[in-house]
This record gives C-alpha cells, structure tokens and sequence, in this order.
C-alpha cells in the first residue's frame, strides 16, 4: 500500500516538473514534438532508476561507514555523469534513430536535475532500497507525463496567433503554469 | 572587450534567466520570497565565481577529452563548500532552499560559463565574467521573488505592506510559471526598444 502511496504521491501530488520544479531544461527544451518528449523521457527513467539504485548503495555502504557523507554532492553526480555516458553508448548501437533524435539532449540529462535531485531526495527521505526504486519510477513517470502532455499542447500552440512578444519561451511558461495550476487539484488526495 | 562591458553583460543583454533562458529549475524554485531569491542567488554567484577562476587556472593541464568531467567535479567541490557554511551559519535559509543547494552543481549556467567562457579566458577575465552573471542572476531571482511575494502574501522582504494574506497562488508552483513567463515578455519588449 504504501509503495502505492509513493507513486501516486510522485506522479500526481508533488509532481516534479510542475510542482517541485526539476527538470525545467529539457521540459521547455525538448517538448517541442511529442515524439521527441516519449524519447527523452524514456533515457531520463532508465538513467533515473539505475543511478537511485546505484548512489544509494553507495551512499549507505560506502559513504555511511566511511563517515564522508558530505561527499555526497561529488559522488553522485560522478556516477550520474558516467552512467548516462554508457546509455548514450548503448543507444547509439541499439538504436540510432532515437539517438540521432534526442540529439544535444542526452550529455545533458547528466545536468538535468531530476536525477542528482530525485536520489538526493530519496536518501534524505530515508528510504529503503525498494522504496528508493519506486520513488524513482514514480518520478520518472511523472517527469513523463508532465513533458508529454506538455508537448501535445504545444503542438496546438503552434497554429495558433500569439502576441509577438509572447512567442515561444513566455507563451510556454504560462501555458505551464495553468498545467501546474491543474495538477494542484490532485493535492490532498494522499 | 573591456572588462567593465564583459561585467555588465550578465545583468540585461545577456541574463541568464531572462534572456538565456539558464538555470531555470532553481528560478522557480526557490523565489517563493524576496530574501530566499537573493540567498539563492548569493550561493550560486559564489559558486560561480570560484569555479571559472579554478577552470581558468587549469584549463592547460586538463586534457580536451575528460575537460567536462573534470569541470563537474571542480563544480562539485565548491557546492559542497557552499553547502556546508550555510548549514553552519545561515541554517534557517538552508532549509528553505533544500534540495536546491547541491542542485547548484547541475545548473546549466555554472557549467555553461566554465566551458564556454572559462575555459578560453585568462584568471581575471573569467572572474570578473563569473561575478558579473552571478549578480545578473541574483538579480533575477530577487525580481521575480519580490513580485511573486508581493501579490503572494502583500509583503516584500518580509516586511508586510498590505493586510490579509494576499493571492496565494502566487507562492505556490504555478505563480511562478506565470510571472517569469510575463517577465520575459516584458524584458523583451524593453530590450527591442534600446536596441
């Protein structure tokens, strides 16, 4: 039940994109096209997973006993930065349209936050190993979601006639703060 | 470039948030209040600044191919620094920002000037650059904090200006969209016109 809770939680309530405000880049970025957004979203689940597993055993095993937990910051974005090197690797081989897709996009989920942010908050949350791997796939679906109904709107958003000063990034942002204002109506249901 | 143009850049021509569109997640983020804006923006021109002086000082000795990671972990250690004296004397803004603080390592901006900018300029150039986009962004995030606490909760800095409690949305997670969304059409419409 309570792993439920985590996903519901992440998806809906506390939202990453529209409510906890990770991940921004690639949600203003990439969500030009909605097939572009299902490609990014699926590399940032799969970089999201791996490394929540990977900093937290580290974190708990390495940097616990040692008593350097203040070399958080450092380690994790270490293995964040090499494990999203190997994806880009993978799909290159695996997969070259996706990667020819996603472009530019993919060295930069090392700096995309919703990694580094999702497994800072999953030790400090306390979490176990399992609920540590719910919390990430329940993120990584919620980063999903956000990025692509985002996208779709901003397909429809292209025919349409929008004040000069107000095309591309500014029309985005408001159109994602009425989304935001949408998803604060989930609040209070966990 | 002169050094005084290459400071002032990062306030209006080429702003991190307003015009480069940089570093949006801690924008957002954090400016639920003038004060925690100015905090975060503090931090991260420390971080900054620092970080283009230490990749400046060793851009010859790191080889071309591992120049990103290295930047990264360079970021990193000066985050901690930052991480480690706020919680030791600033702990009450510590904890509002929160997650935000080590997120200061993946902000684009930090790693953007590093290797745009550091990277190619001499110690002195890269600090004042540094500096200069810090403040810019600090800059940023106190507007957009004032006006998000100003209609948020009628007060500004703290200090409460109008009664009752003002419209919360504001303060909460869509404000923010909007209000940066309505300050970048209202910077570009003020920059078309000098230019």
């Amino acid at each position: 039940m309570e792993y439920i809770i985590i996903i519901i939680s992440a998806v809906f309530v506390n939202n990453i994109v529209l409510s906890k405000f990770l991940g921004l880049c690639p949600f203003i970025g990439v969500s030009n096209k909605v097939e572009t957004s299902v490609g990014m979203s699926g590399a940032v689940a799969f970089v999201m997973v791996i490394a929540t597993i990977v900093t937290y055993l580290l974190y708990q095993y390495v940097l616990i006993p040692l008593g350097i937990t203040f070399m958080r910051t450092i380690t994790f974005i270490l293995v964040i930065a090499s494990l999203v090197q190997m994806v880009e690797i993978v799909l290159k081989k695996v997969s070259p349209p996706l990667y020819q897709a996603l472009g530019i996009f993919l060295p930069l989920i090392t700096t995309n936050c919703t990694v580094l942010g999702v497994a800072v908050l999953a030790v400090q949350n306390d979490f176990n190993l399992l609920e540590s791997v719910v919390f990430a796939i329940g993120n990584a679906a919620g980063f999903g979601i956000a990025i692509i109904i985002f996208a779709g709107i901003r397909d429809q958003l292209e025919l349409l006639n929008v004040p000069k000063a107000m095309k591309g990034v500014p029309i985005a942002l408001v159109v994602a703060g009425l989304l935001a204002l949408a998803f604060l109506g989930f609040g209070g249901i966990v | 470039m002169n050094q005084w143009k290459n400071f002032s850049k990062g306030f209006f021509k080429e702003n991190a948030v307003f015009v480069l569109l940089l570093g949006l997640c801690p924008t957002l983020g954090v400016t639920t209040s003038a004060f925690n804006g100015l905090g975060m923006g503090l931090a991260t021109t420390f971080v900054l600044t620092m970080s283009n002086i230490a990749v400046s000082l060793v851009k010859n000795v790191i080889p071309d191919k591992v120049r990103i990671p290295s930047f990264i972990v360079i970021i990193a250690s000066f985050v901690t620094v930052v991480e480690l004296v706020m919680q030791a004397f600033v702990p009450d803004l510590f904890a509002a920002l929160g997650i935000f603080i080590p997120l200061i390592v993946v902000n684009c901006i930090v790693l953007g000037r590093a290797e745009a900018f550091a990277s190619k300029h001499t110690v002195l150039t890269a600090a004042i650059d540094g500096l200069g986009m810090g403040l810019g962004f600090s800059m940023a995030l106190t507007i957009l904090g004032s006006v998000r606490e100003m209609l948020g909760s009628g007060s500004i800095f703290g200090l409460k200006f109008l009664p009752g409690d003002g419209m919360l949305v504001f303060v909460l997670a869509p404000g923010a969209f909007l209000v940066l969304g309505y300050l970048i059409v209202l910077v570009r419409k003020i920059n078309r016109k000098g230019a």
